[in-house]
């Protein structure tokens, strides 16, 4: 077995994996497509301290593992259930709305509702998907061609080894009332597993639907997930999409979000992050047309050792979007964390109204942040914030709540939830929001029942 | 109840309380004056256990206990409570939370039964009327975006939930309207028992002609350099303070009552 670095070097020793063969029945734009997308893996390289978005995460561990791709059979499979069972308790009890569950990036249990998500909505596999004709097509805009470029190799390495992933499709004005749930378990038995699920959502024009993606991990073994999610929200839809990353801490987490709103589209996503030796989640949202709205939220609570960057790119194409940001992070012990936004309002986008905050908590003096909030306007006639903060927790505060009778550590853990409230309270009440604040409780030690302060009149 | 002997304390080496003296007995309202920078938010920040402020020399004695032995929490469980100049903004944690949270703290350190929400929403929802405290407020993040006076009301609502033995008013008058004073001095007369102390530092005498005081300290470069009764207050307000620096300023402290 050789690295993941090997696998890009040309030669004779290099594995098949980088001269793939046609799959049973794939069409042959997709055996094209992988082919480009490794060969421009292998001209490029994995991306370096050196490239400005991967300035504050190194990969040499990473890179050091010999990572070997899925196959559809788990070598996991039990404890990967188990994984899948506890990520479901958390969730609740099945609300009715349609959960996929994919093990390194294959499905391997769905559950959809009895009467189908609702009225010709599909939720499945894209494996699936890619073997119908018709979607295949559709499919086929979807996987770039390699002389559009990719933004790095984990992207081409993506469109190279994903083979199955959530096939989410809603058609024009149907809304899909309940949240679908799509569960990934990185597991292994051992030998280290590169996943590479790959997940498309098509929401047709005036449509509606909620997407929840959760990550957890399973198994001894390290895991490397290389996920791909692409969200096409058409005129006039309303997506939202919400993303738990609670990987085990001896795997490896990188992944994309990739958004094209139309026209008077809404899209909001959300993350909380708490899992990985080292995560990364991307979001790039690009605003081509007039009147979208989007809304970018993210928590990261790396602790111990571990390091959560968070690279997000806005870029505005068209007049009157609206793009929101808000990143929190809170490094505990020797953590690190990275929030890296950059808005472009390009030449044109006449009335964009841009907001972009970071804010980061340090809870020891090993911990580490970095930000950088970058705003790039080349328009006239817009509304563009942006803003960052690095601090410890407020001696003031801290002072404040000891003097009514509170314990430190208790006060410290007030503190500190009520920094993640402002990320949290974003969360429409249900299931998920129960899940989430259960995760970042454990995680802070903070208890049950802080609650959600009222909006501010 | 509060002994101060002879306590100095500082902060980044700088002494800012010069061998400060005085008793104040259960029962009584005692006034702390003084001009600005006289070390007056330093005497309560100091009484409360606030850092950075570390004191060099003297006792404080509160009922009976070693005051300067305790953490901020344990003088809260021992009965003290400190209105802040400046009340802290705290956003994310709603304030009915944070007062049962304290409430609780308090009780739970005095081998005291808990609160259960239901209880405790009636008894705060009874101060916060008698507080002038819009309920709306009770569910804000503490503090935040609070007016001036909505703060120190909040100060109020505290204390008048947590019921300190020692309430210890950090120029809670300051910046007020006349209806805010009231609130604060009602808070402070409602709460005036036998088993209870107050000691209310302040620039003015506008809150005394509220709450009457058994003693006023006059506190003037780290020292008190005079005590006296409640008629020592509206003197002051005539005279300004540049009229006790005069020959007899340093001289022997009038031993207080009691």
């Amino acid at each position: 077995m050789s690295p993941l670095t090997a696998l890009l070097a040309r030669g004779p020793g290099a594995p098949p994996l980088w001269r793939p063969a046609p799959r049973p029945g794939e069409a042959s734009w997709l055996t094209d497509r992988r082919r480009e997308a490794t060969r421009w893996a292998e001209g490029h390289g994995f991306p370096t301290t050196k490239h400005e978005d991967w300035r504050y995460t190194r990969l040499d561990d990473l890179l050091e593992i010999p990572f070997e791709p899925a196959g559809p059979a788990s070598s996991a499979a039990e404890v990967a259930d188990e994984v899948a069972a506890e990520v479901a308790a958390g969730l609740g009890p099945h609300a009715g709305g349609p959960r996929l569950v994919f093990v390194n990036g294959h499905l391997v249990a769905e559950r959809p509702e009895a009467a189908g998500p609702a009225p010709g909505a599909q939720v499945g596999s894209l494996a699936r998907a890619l073997e119908q004709t018709a979607w295949s097509e559709r499919l086929q805009s979807l996987w770039a061609p390699a002389r559009a470029g990719y933004d790095h190799a984990f992207r081409a390495l993506n469109d190279a080894l994903a083979a199955d992933g959530a096939f989410i499709v809603v058609p024009a004005g149907c809304a899909v009332e309940r949240p679908i749930e799509l569960v990934f378990v990185s597991a292994s038995g051992g030998p280290p597993v590169l996943a590479s699920p790959r997940s498309v959502v098509l929401a047709g024009p005036e449509s509606q639907v909620r997407v929840v993606e959760v990550y957890a991990g399973a198994g001894e073994g390290p895991v490397l997930t290389n996920a791909f999610t692409q969200v096409v929200v058409g005129p006039g839809a309303s997506v939202s999409h919400y993303k738990v990353q609670a990987e085990g801490t001896s795997s490896f987490h990188l992944s994309s979000l990739e958004v094209r709103p139309a026209e008077a589209s809404r899209f909001s996503s959300w993350l909380v992050a708490l899992g990985g030796r080292v995560a990364r989640h991307e979001v790039g949202v690009r605003l081509g047309a007039p009147g979208a709205a989007v809304s970018l939220d993210g928590l990261f609570l790396p602790a111990g050792s571990q390091h959560h960057d968070n690279p997000v790119r806005v870029d505005h194409m068209a007049a009157n979007c609206t793009s929101h940001q808000l990143y929190k992070g809170i490094m505990a012990d020797q953590a690190s964390g990275v929030f890296n936004g950059h808005v472009v309002v390009h030449e044109g986008s006449l009335g964009t109204d841009a907001h972009q905050v970071n804010k980061n908590l340090l809870l020891s003096e090993h911990a580490q942040a970095y930000t950088r909030p970058r705003l790039e306007i080349f328009a006239d006639d817009v509304a563009c914030t942006h803003g960052a903060a690095v601090g410890h927790l407020d001696d003031d505060a801290l002072f404040y709540l000891r003097s009514r009778g509170i314990p430190e550590a208790r006060a410290r853990a007030l503190l500190v939830g009520g920094f993640a409230e402002e990320v949290l309270a974003r969360l429409p009440a249900g299931p998920l929001e129960a899940y989430a604040r259960a995760l970042v409780r454990a995680r802070l030690g903070a208890e049950e029942g802080s609650g959600r302060p009222s909006e501010a009149p | 109840m509060l002994r101060v002997d002879s306590l100095h304390a500082g902060v980044g080496g700088k002494e800012i309380l010069s061998g400060l003296s005085f008793e104040l007995p259960a029962g009584q309202v005692h006034a702390v004056m003084g001009p600005n920078g006289s070390g007056k938010s330093t005497l309560a920040h100091v009484l409360a256990g606030r850092g950075p402020y570390e004191v060099t020399g003297g006792q404080v004695s509160f009922e009976g206990a070693d005051l300067l032995a305790l953490s901020p929490e344990e003088r809260a469980a021992a009965g003290l409570f400190l209105a802040f100049q400046h009340p802290v903004e705290i956003p994310g944690v709603a304030n009915m939370y944070f007062l049962r949270t304290a409430l609780n703290a308090v009780r739970r350190a005095r081998g005291e039964d808990e609160v259960g929400p239901g209880e405790f929403l009636g008894l705060v929802e009874q101060k916060a009327a008698q507080v002038g405290l819009d309920r709306a407020l009770l569910q804000r993040s503490v503090n935040e975006g609070f007016s001036g006076g909505e703060k120190k009301r909040n100060e109020v609502l505290q204390m008048a939930v947590l019921a300190p033995r020692l309430a210890i008013l950090d120029e809670t008058d300051s910046g007020l309207d006349i209806d805010a004073l009231r609130v604060v001095a009602e808070g402070v007369n409602a709460l005036r028992g036998p088993q209870r102390g107050f000691l209310v530092i302040t620039h003015h005498q506008r809150l005394l002609d509220y709450v009457a005081p058994d003693a006023v300290h006059v506190l003037v470069g780290g020292r008190i350099v005079r005590s006296g009764g409640a008629e020592l207050a509206p003197q002051l307000e005539a005279n300004g303070y540049a009229g006790l620096l005069g020959p007899q300023a340093g001289g022997a402290l009038a031993p207080l009552a009691s």
